[in-house]
């Protein structure tokens, strides 16, 4: 996009983001989540462009996964995560 | 006569809107951190500075105008005046949480966006200063165009100015376009939220923020189980360490009363109502008050610290492979007080499976109502010593008891799903709000209610149980030598419920306790307490019920006794909030059958077991 943008960005899925780690949502798979769930997720304030950051993984099988997206902590599902694409930032 | 002004006071959940609610009116309402805690119409009045009295409403905390769960359609149909009963708020109170504008703010535009008279409380102004954000509340008010009050609910801080402003506001009268909303734009909204947050805030040092540093032990994979853990064992033994004193006392009490009384009243009916009814039946109840107010100190604390959430968190997988969502959590646990707020709670999961699954399951978790029972006969059956440090043995059976009952609710659920209701399970998507610490006040005010309601009980249907009991053991009298528990029409009622429940271990006091237990479990306990009154000689009356139980049942009968009592649906109160809240008679009747059936194969399983290792 712009020249600021470091050259070694590359996207993830939300659900493999290191714990810790800072990320920006480069874009949402809205189609594959339930209607429902998707309005849930703007709602939250999921949405291209917000920094996001995950903090905490579930005990049982690394399910669900808190992050903070904008000034909230909030918890979603591993399978949900997978539709949220981010790009790292560089710490 | 004009009616009073209509303010309707809306947020976003954990915005503090309930405890901002309760600061302007006084009213006697809980404060909780779980998103949702807010199921009801809350109603109250407040003055405005020039005297004239206001209505406010307390509505369901929503995310926007665009519900995904019951809650959230009855904020958004008060708001627009569809609401049936509800007239349309003459004015609107938006709560936001100041250190979460960026996402608060959104709902907030939607809100202004219909036109109506409104005032923004910007709160919880102490918490974003501790999380290192200073906001400019004059710039919010210019980008927003309404007034913007920065408060403090739970220290009562900014009401006053919040009324002033308010009652200004209704003076004139903005104009109203409710029925014919545009279809909102989230992601414009999101993005005109985010421009106006990032105008009111003046700067933002970055904190170690406590939530954070909390959740880094409380929500570690390998910690935060255990905590969890213990933090409910502890929960279950404080019921039974920290009441055994003030329930001694009670029952000292209730003992000296009665047996005073007694002495006064002439020997014949009336002092055998007053004696073996109503002290020895409601007594035996009142002695518990302790335990179940303990019981729900706990759950008041975790839930209005925000550590409930983190509980349901933690458990998402678990419950999500039997079934449910982790959302399922608090309603739960919620039912180990009472399964009727528990199923009540179910409202916040928005999707209906799950939603109904949670309520066919809530019955089985220990609810307080199964303590007396639990208790009386863990005490009269199980030795009181120690096998462990700070273990003891009766404690450890309780616990066993609380496990039996949730394994059974996750196994249930794991075939309801598979069975009957058959379906992919909803979402998990949740909000983890803030720790902070509760009001002591708020805590006082939660308990002294639940002990209202439970006296309220023990002086209603338990005492007219009770009486309506004593009559049937007491009527028509016994001939000489024949005893009276046998002739009475209890007994012959006892005796036909005898021949089903006789193989699964049950002698005849239990068969006949049986019956009026279906009012409310711990019935069983003043039932089984005032046929034993009636039976008793002089000398014997007022005694120990412990000890008589255990001269009159064997060890196999008092555990299929227990095992009973885990599933067995004996609360018409659950089943009539199942039969509102499903909405269908079919779901209750099914649910009040398969408990029945469940109940009578664990105390079955139970008393063949232990009469096969001799304990018969």
């Amino acid at each position: 996009m712009t020249a600021a943008q470091p050259s070694h960005a590359f996207v993830v899925p939300l659900d493999s983001l290191g714990l810790g780690k800072r990320a920006r949502i480069a874009s949402i798979d809205w189609a594959v989540l339930d209607e429902p769930e998707a309005c849930r997720l703007r709602q939250f304030g999921f949405d291209e462009g917000v920094a996001i950051e995950a903090l905490h993984l579930g005990p049982f099988g690394r399910d669900p996964l808190a992050v903070r997206v904008g000034r909230m902590t909030v918890a979603i599902r591993r399978a949900h995560a997978r539709a949220i694409h981010v790009i790292p930032i560089a710490a | 006569m004009t009616p009073q002004p209509l303010v309707a006071v809306v947020g976003n959940p954990n915005a503090g809107k309930s405890a901002l609610f309760n600061a302007l009116t006084g009213a006697r309402q809980k404060v909780g951190n779980y998103p949702g805690v807010t199921v009801e119409r809350h109603v109250g009045r407040a003055a405005l500075p020039s005297g004239a009295p206001v209505e406010l409403i307390d509505l369901p905390g929503a995310y926007g105008l665009d519900p995904s769960s019951p809650d959230e359609a009855v904020t958004r149909d008060v708001l627009l005046g569809r609401q049936a009963g509800e007239r349309l708020p003459d004015a609107i109170l938006i709560v936001l949480d100041a250190s979460n504008l960026d996402n608060h703010l959104r709902f907030a535009l939607q809100l202004i966006a219909l036109g109506r008279p409104t005032v923004v409380a910007l709160n919880m102004i102490d918490l974003a200063r501790r999380d290192g954000l200073e906001l400019d509340a004059a710039r919010l008010e210019a980008e927003l165009g309404v007034p913007v009050v920065e408060t403090v609910a739970v220290r009562r801080r900014g009401t006053d100015e919040l009324l002033r402003r308010l009652e200004a506001e209704l003076g004139h009268s903005r104009a109203v376009h409710g029925e014919d909303l545009p279809p909102p734009d989230l992601l414009h909204l999101q993005k005109k939220a985010r421009e106006v947050a990032q105008a009111a805030i003046l700067k933002e040092t970055p904190v170690r923020r406590l939530t954070h540093g909390l959740d880094t032990v409380l929500l570690h994979p390998f910690a935060g189980p255990l905590i969890l853990a213990a933090v409910l064992f502890v929960m279950f033994q404080a019921v039974f360490a920290w009441s055994t004193l003030p329930a001694d006392w009670i029952e000292a009490g209730i003992v000296g009363v009665g047996n005073a009384v007694g002495d006064v009243l002439p020997p014949g009916w009336l002092r055998s109502l007053v004696v073996d009814g109503v002290f020895g039946g409601v007594g035996a109840v009142l002695v518990f008050l302790p335990q179940i107010l303990i019981l729900f100190l706990f759950i008041l604390i975790l839930e209005a610290t925000g550590y409930l959430v983190r509980a349901a968190f933690l458990m998402d997988r678990l419950m999500h492979s039997a079934g449910l969502s982790g959302r399922a959590f608090i309603p739960l646990l919620s039912s180990f007080a009472c399964a009727v707020p528990g199923i009540m709670a179910t409202r916040t999961i928005d999707d209906p499976k799950d939603r109904l699954t949670t309520i066919l399951v809530a019955p089985l978790m220990t609810c307080s109502a199964r303590l007396p029972v639990y208790t009386l006969v863990v005490a009269a059956f199980i030795p009181n010593r120690s096998v462990g440090p700070g273990i003891g043995l009766q404690g450890l059976v309780m616990f066993g008891l609380y496990l039996g009952g949730i394994a059974g609710a996750l196994l249930a659920s794991y075939a309801l799903r598979r069975t009957v209701v058959k379906g992919r399970g909803g979402a998990f998507m949740m909000e983890l709000p803030k720790y902070q610490l509760p009001r002591l006040t708020d805590l006082a005010l939660g308990l002294y209610q639940r002990a209202l309601i439970f006296l309220k009980r023990a002086g209603t249907i338990i005492l007219g149980t009770t009486i309506l009991l004593w009559a049937l053991a007491s009527f028509p009298q016994a001939a000489p030598g024949q005893k009276q528990s046998e002739a009475s029409i209890a007994g012959q009622i006892g005796r036909a419920i005898h021949v089903v429940v006789a193989p699964i271990g049950f002698n005849e006091d239990i068969s006949l306790a049986l019956l009026p237990a279906m009012a409310a479990r711990e019935v069983a306990v003043s039932a089984i307490a005032t046929v034993y009154a009636i039976d008793a000689t002089d000398e014997q009356a007022l005694t120990s019920l412990e000890d008589r139980l255990a001269s009159r049942w064997s060890l196999a009968t008092a555990l299929a006794f227990l095992a009973w009592f885990v599933f067995a649906p004996q609360c018409i109160s659950t089943i009539a909030v199942t039969r509102r809240e499903t909405n269908s008679w079919k779901w209750t009747g099914f649910m009040v059958g398969y408990l029945f059936v469940l109940a009578y194969l664990a105390a079955g399983a139970t008393y063949w077991t232990a009469v096969a290792f001799g304990l018969g």
